[in-house]
């Protein structure tokens, strides 16, 4: 099992509350996401056991929702917006600070596995940009300093956790 | 000018229910299950002229009117918070800070179509402003406002929070309806409507979630206060989401009808750093442009169609001078193409088109006839999809090419920008 008690509990009373159970197919990812991070073809087939719907059924939801990593990824994801307000207020710059700082390209990890980073479409916080989401967290009005300061707490963060 | 949906936004603990209630709140519930039957809400609503907040300007009370009554399958409300229109950012602040609003908006709507089950469709990626609804939910069943027999009317209401999974399309309502469902978010062809046939193939009503946070203050305070906010064909209030090139960014309640200039220059603080105004996307990332020629346009649905732009979300995105139009253009085309569903042809293939030619005359690859080529792969998107997202991705494209042809010009012949894009991040 690559899912834990929690995450199927919590699975199964999502399905149990729509009147459709096929419903639960996008609440039951979510739930798998948020414990490991990442979607792949065992985790549609455990959820498929769960939920009893066919695996076919999941895995081609699941292709349709580009929140849901399908690799896994760094301990923190960061997703910046590269859309046009975010863009007016130098994302672009941002994206290119953050690949320099991190020292990858878009798409990829840090040899630590700390950091992901990749750019996505509007994530809401137009009139708080330039703004990027990391796991559940909004970060936003970002600047140099605020980027530094937020990676190195998340660093520390990380350190504080694996002692 | 007096603040509705706003009035109690910056109170730190506004979400909590004991505090919605010392300020008025769940007043107008109570007064909806004993006094108004089904029917004279809905004519109420009619007769408060309130439109949908989404985008489309629907009359709220009229969606409503068309769900058939008794014909013994369950009837269902969404409340639709899959906020994703590029520019927009209005929703999430009413669910952070005054989810109750929302969540008594649910209740009432949910009761003028006799659904009993109602569901909150939120973006995947609002963590917080879902679990601010969710928290809202459980405090609304404690009260006893949610649940069986709600406070003693006979009248059943559960609330769902289901969240979606990183998809722009699923903000169109048959779209957010196949998602609901465990499907792709794939929209759907209509008729069927969804007041027909919608969730589950039962009865449907998807309303935004600020149309619903103004029905607790139209039931309050009554049909002609509603009307004395805002103008005859667009009454009430309207938040918008100030971006872009601004010195003031952020969301703004004022009357429908208030010129664009007052919250660009008087709430926004204007342009800052001595640049020009360029241009202005009144609407969210879907409209098209306003010229700085037209900055006293009032906002309310009429005029801005009559400026040749529309209303749409009441995401404001300011440009400045040091914008090159290419460049915006190939921002915006970046979007839609990625989020296409692909389900009809002319919109996935041809916003992968128009994505690749905008991006080849960014990057200096531009060819003599490309600007034709991009305005033949529009036409031949425009109404022919089944959802509005091609036509949203060929409103603001036509428009550029309309007001700034000669930059796109420039960058074919030069194969470089006019104005070259460098916004800066320090």
């Amino acid at each position: 099992m690559i899912l834990n008690d929690a995450t199927v509990q919590n699975i199964k009373a999502r399905a149990a509350r729509y009147p459709s159970r096929r419903s639960a197919i996008l609440p039951a990812l979510t739930a798998a996401y948020k414990q490991m991070g990442y979607l792949d073809a065992d985790i549609y087939l455990e959820i498929s056991r769960i939920i009893k719907i066919p695996y076919i059924e999941i895995a081609e939801a699941a292709s349709f929702y580009t929140m849901f990593p399908k690799h896994e990824v760094g301990r923190y994801l960061i997703q910046v917006c590269h859309n046009i307000s975010c863009s007016l207020r130098g994302a672009d710059n941002m994206i290119e600070y953050l690949q320099s700082k991190l020292d990858i390209g878009m798409g990829e990890t840090t040899p630590d596995n700390m950091f992901t980073l990749i750019s996505v479409e509007c994530l809401g916080g137009c009139s708080a940009a330039p703004m990027m989401q990391i796991n559940e967290d909004y970060y936003e009005d970002l600047t140099r300093a605020k980027v530094d300061k937020i990676l190195d707490e998340l660093r520390a963060k990380a350190m504080q956790e694996e002692k | 000018m007096e603040r509705v949906l706003f009035k109690y936004v910056d109170e730190p603990e506004q979400y909590r229910i004991d505090n919605y209630i010392k300020n008025g709140g769940y007043q107008a519930l109570p007064r909806v299950l004993k006094e108004l039957p089904p029917d004279e809400l809905i004519d109420l609503v009619k007769k408060s002229g309130v439109r949908g907040r989404g985008g489309a300007g629907f009359p709220a009370g009229m969606k409503w009117g068309f769900v058939p009554k008794d014909i013994g399958r369950p009837k269902y409300l969404c409340c639709n918070a899959d906020e994703s229109e590029p520019g927009t950012c209005k929703d999430r602040v009413l669910m952070e800070r005054d989810p109750h609003m929302v969540v008594e908006g649910i209740i009432i709507a949910s009761y003028a179509i006799q659904a009993h089950t109602a569901f909150v469709y939120v973006r995947g990626e609002f963590v917080y402003p879902a679990h601010r609804m969710e928290e809202a939910i459980k405090e609304a069943y404690e009260k006893g406002y949610l649940g069986k027999n709600i406070l003693g009317s006979g009248f059943d209401l559960d609330i769902i929070v289901h969240t979606g999974g990183g998809a722009y399309i699923c903000g169109e309502e048959t779209a957010l309806l196949s998602s609901l469902e465990g499907d792709r978010g794939l929209s759907r062809i209509r008729p069927p409507f969804p007041a027909i046939k919608g969730l589950y193939a039962s009865p449907t009503v998807v309303n935004n979630v600020e149309t619903l946070a103004n029905l607790p203050h139209i039931i309050n305070r009554g049909v002609d206060w509603y009307r004395s906010h805002g103008t005859e064909k667009s009454p009430g209030t309207k938040i918008f989401s100030l971006s872009g090139n601004i010195a003031r960014p952020g969301n703004y309640e004022v009357d429908l009808g208030t010129p664009l200039s007052y919250v660009i220059n008087e709430l926004g603080g204007g342009v800052p750093g001595g640049y020009k105004l360029k241009t202005i996307i009144p609407g969210g990332s879907s409209t098209p442009l306003l010229m700085p020629d037209q900055i006293d346009t009032p906002l309310d649905f009429e005029s801005m169609a009559q400026a040749g732009s529309m209303l749409g979300s009441g995401a404001i995105i300011v440009i400045d001078e040091r914008a090159c139009m290419v460049w915006v253009a190939m921002k915006l085309i970046n979007f839609y193409a990625h989020e296409s569903c692909g389900k009809c042809t002319p919109c996935r293939e041809g916003t992968a088109w128009l994505k690749q030619i905008i991006s080849r005359i960014e990057n200096g690859g531009g060819q003599t006839g490309d600007i034709e080529l991009i305005l033949d792969a529009c036409k031949n998107i425009m109404g022919r999809t089944i959802c509005p997202l091609g036509d949203a991705a060929v409103m603001p494209t036509e428009s550029i090419i309309k007001h700034f042809r000669d930059e796109f010009a420039y960058h074919i012949e030069h194969g470089k920008c006019l104005v070259k894009t460098d916004y800066p991040f320090e």
